[in-house]
């Protein structure tokens, strides 16, 4: 069964169809890469996806459960997490309390636990603490742990919302736009996280990327936006050579 | 490492607390203290109390909100609406107080999350406007609202005391704007000192906890904290709630440490709210200890430089500025770091010709 299946996804913004008729079928474990010229639409699906918009067409399948119309935080729970294309980092709190907050759901003790010190708080506690540093460690960031979010230099915080992200355990990882702002030396450590991101945490990824050569480089297939539909999807190879492509990108 | 730094942190606060409580003691036993410092310790509590409280809204949960008085104003009301009525089945005042406080907190506690629900859809100077008219509502409503008890119950009326339609038994608790009068004065010192620490034990823990960190998960991007799992509402209303809860219990203690209670503008007026907010904004959004000590110096001041008459306000406000001013412009800050910075040689200095 396909970890990500949605079909004939649709949604109006007044009368302008943002996305329309958006087939896509993504396989557990697959690198997808969705590409597609600024207004395409790309970021729009990634909010269908989540919930912070709803659907008017069309029907989402998460590894099988209908997730079409629920809200954010059931879609997270189901096992859809994101990174945003503005780094959305909780700026004021630590490194380690930015994971530790991805582990919300995964590790709860009650508010009068939390008050009172009662011992599930300091087991608790003591295992986000082990479980958060092990996250941090995979991503590099374990030295920097007590900084602020908002220090870290930029392609740290990007490693760090991927880090929480992870953190809820998903399914299903979106990421959107990763390389936006990095140098050309950060991208290929990122194209490397990325990579190791799928392989150890067994991860299916969907992402957007304008960086033609993250995308080529570590994308299997590949999906084509343009105002709103699908241009054309397949293999990474096959897609980047089509001339429709091409021509939505540079024009005639 | 960090919980360390954390718990050390907590204990320096508290240890501040003890050092007044000493410090106090100390000048009571040597007969130092003055009529007029004494009357400023209960206020002293109430305000650290409030000030706390208030924090939890806006440092915090990160929302600005302008009518703290208002659920201080309930949790008096309602604490001294129960001592009184009380007076007859539980004569011993500790006890009478005790269970005022309790129900202060919880009354004001349920008012947080009536007007939370609402307010908290609100962003920003939005959310302030609106809170801000919540307190004014609850101080006016309070001020026409007349309550009186007789044989055959509690009678009800928002007109005058006539029209409560009362017996020879009756006898009228809440008296409109003239409030609630009579209550026992059995608020002291120790007992706002206990509460204090009791506060901050509350808020503190629950900073450096799950629900915490979701509260201010929220506060820095309510968009991550939602795309991460995190209810959006209920911690909101949680950390309203609590707040507001906190604000009714130094409510209280403020109606018993009166003869009469009325909500008067200058008891329960957005005034009020806003000194609160001055407090909070000069110890540091966020910063549970600076906002006690701020509202321990700025309430303390104005009373202590009462001697210098005329010029006591001007002084209060230049003390203000200062404050600010070295807490917050980048440039004392700066100077602050390089101070500590040369202190800190030297003592490594020190430490190594030792």
């Amino acid at each position: 069964m396909a970890m990500l299946e949605v079909k004939n996804l649709g949604i109006l913004f007044g009368g302008l169809k943002a996305v329309d008729n958006f087939n896509v079928t993504i396989e557990k474990g697959q690198l997808y890469g969705l590409i597609g010229p600024n207004g395409a639409g790309k970021t729009t699906v990634f909010n269908l996806l989540t919930g912070v918009y709803k659907p008017d067409n069309g029907s989402i399948h998460l590894d099988g459960v209908n997730i079409t119309g629920k809200k954010t935080i059931e879609i997270n729970q189901e096992g859809i997490a994101r990174t945003f294309q503005n780094i959305r980092l909780f700026k004021e709190l630590s490194v380690l309390d930015n994971v530790k907050a991805g582990l919300h759901n995964h590790h709860p003790y009650s508010t009068l636990e939390g008050i009172f010190r009662l011992p599930r708080y300091f087991k608790v506690e003591k295992e986000m603490n082990e479980k958060a540093m092990e996250l941090l460690k995979v991503f590099d960031l374990d030295k920097e742990c007590e900084y602020k979010a908002s220090n870290l230099p930029y392609g740290k915080q990007r490693k760090l919302e991927i880090a929480r992200a992870l953190a809820t355990d998903p399914k299903l990882l979106l990421l959107d736009e990763p390389a936006a702002g990095m140098n050309p030396n950060e991208t290929a450590e990122l194209m490397k996280t990325i990579r190791f991101v799928r392989d150890n945490f067994d991860m299916t990824i969907l992402l957007i990327e304008h960086d033609m050569k993250l995308v080529s480089g570590i994308c299997e297939r590949l999906t084509v936006l343009n105002f709103g539909q699908v241009l054309t999807q397949g293999e990474t190879s096959e897609v980047l050579n089509d001339k429709r492509v091409i021509t939505a990108y540079l024009g005639e | 490492m960090k919980k360390n730094k954390v718990l050390i942190q907590d204990l320096i606060t508290y240890g501040i607390v003890f050092l007044m409580w000493g410090l106090v003691l100390l000048m009571e036993t040597t007969g130092s203290m003055t009529s007029l410092l004494r009357g400023l310790l209960v206020p002293l509590c109430i305000y650290a109390i409030l000030a706390i409280s208030l924090n939890l809204t806006v440092g915090i949960l990160g929302e600005l909100s302008l009518g703290h008085a208002g659920f201080m104003c309930v949790g008096a009301f309602s604490g001294a609406f129960f001592t009184r009525c009380m007076e007859g089945a539980i004569p011993g005042v500790g006890l009478r107080f005790f269970l005022a406080l309790i129900l202060g907190a919880v009354v004001a506690g349920i008012f947080g999350i009536l007007i939370g629900i609402p307010v908290l859809r609100l962003k920003g100077d939005y959310l302030a406007i609106v809170t801000l008219a919540f307190g004014e509502i609850i101080k006016n409503l309070i001020n026409v609202m007349y309550v009186g008890r007789d044989a055959s119950g509690f009678h009800f009326s928002i007109k005058d005391t006539t029209s409560l339609g009362l017996d020879e038994t009756g006898v009228v608790i809440i008296k409109g704007a003239q409030g609630i009068t009579g209550t026992p004065r059995a608020a002291t010192f120790t007992i706002g000192m206990v509460l204090l620490l009791i506060t901050l034990f509350i808020v503190l823990n629950l900073m450096h906890s799950r629900t915490g960190r979701a509260i201010m998960a929220i506060r820095d991007n309510r968009i991550a904290a939602e795309s991460i799992g995190i209810h959006i509402t209920k911690y909101k209303l949680m950390a309203f709630s609590i707040s507001a809860a906190l604000a009714g219990v130094a409510g209280v203690v403020y109606a018993h440490s009166l003869s009469t209670l009325a909500a008067t503008s200058n008891n329960f007026g957005y005034n009020k709210s806003i000194m609160i907010l001055v407090f909070v904004v000069l110890g540091g959004l966020g910063n549970i200890r600076g906002s006690m000590i701020a509202a321990i110096v700025l309430t303390a001041l104005p009373e202590l430089l009462r001697g210098l008459n005329d010029y006591r306000m001007l002084i209060y406000a230049i003390v203000l500025i200062v404050m600010m001013l070295f807490n917050s412009s980048p440039k004392a800050i700066e100077m602050r770091g390089v101070l500590m910075e040369k202190f800190r040689h030297k003592k490594s200095a020190e430490k190594e010709a030792a």
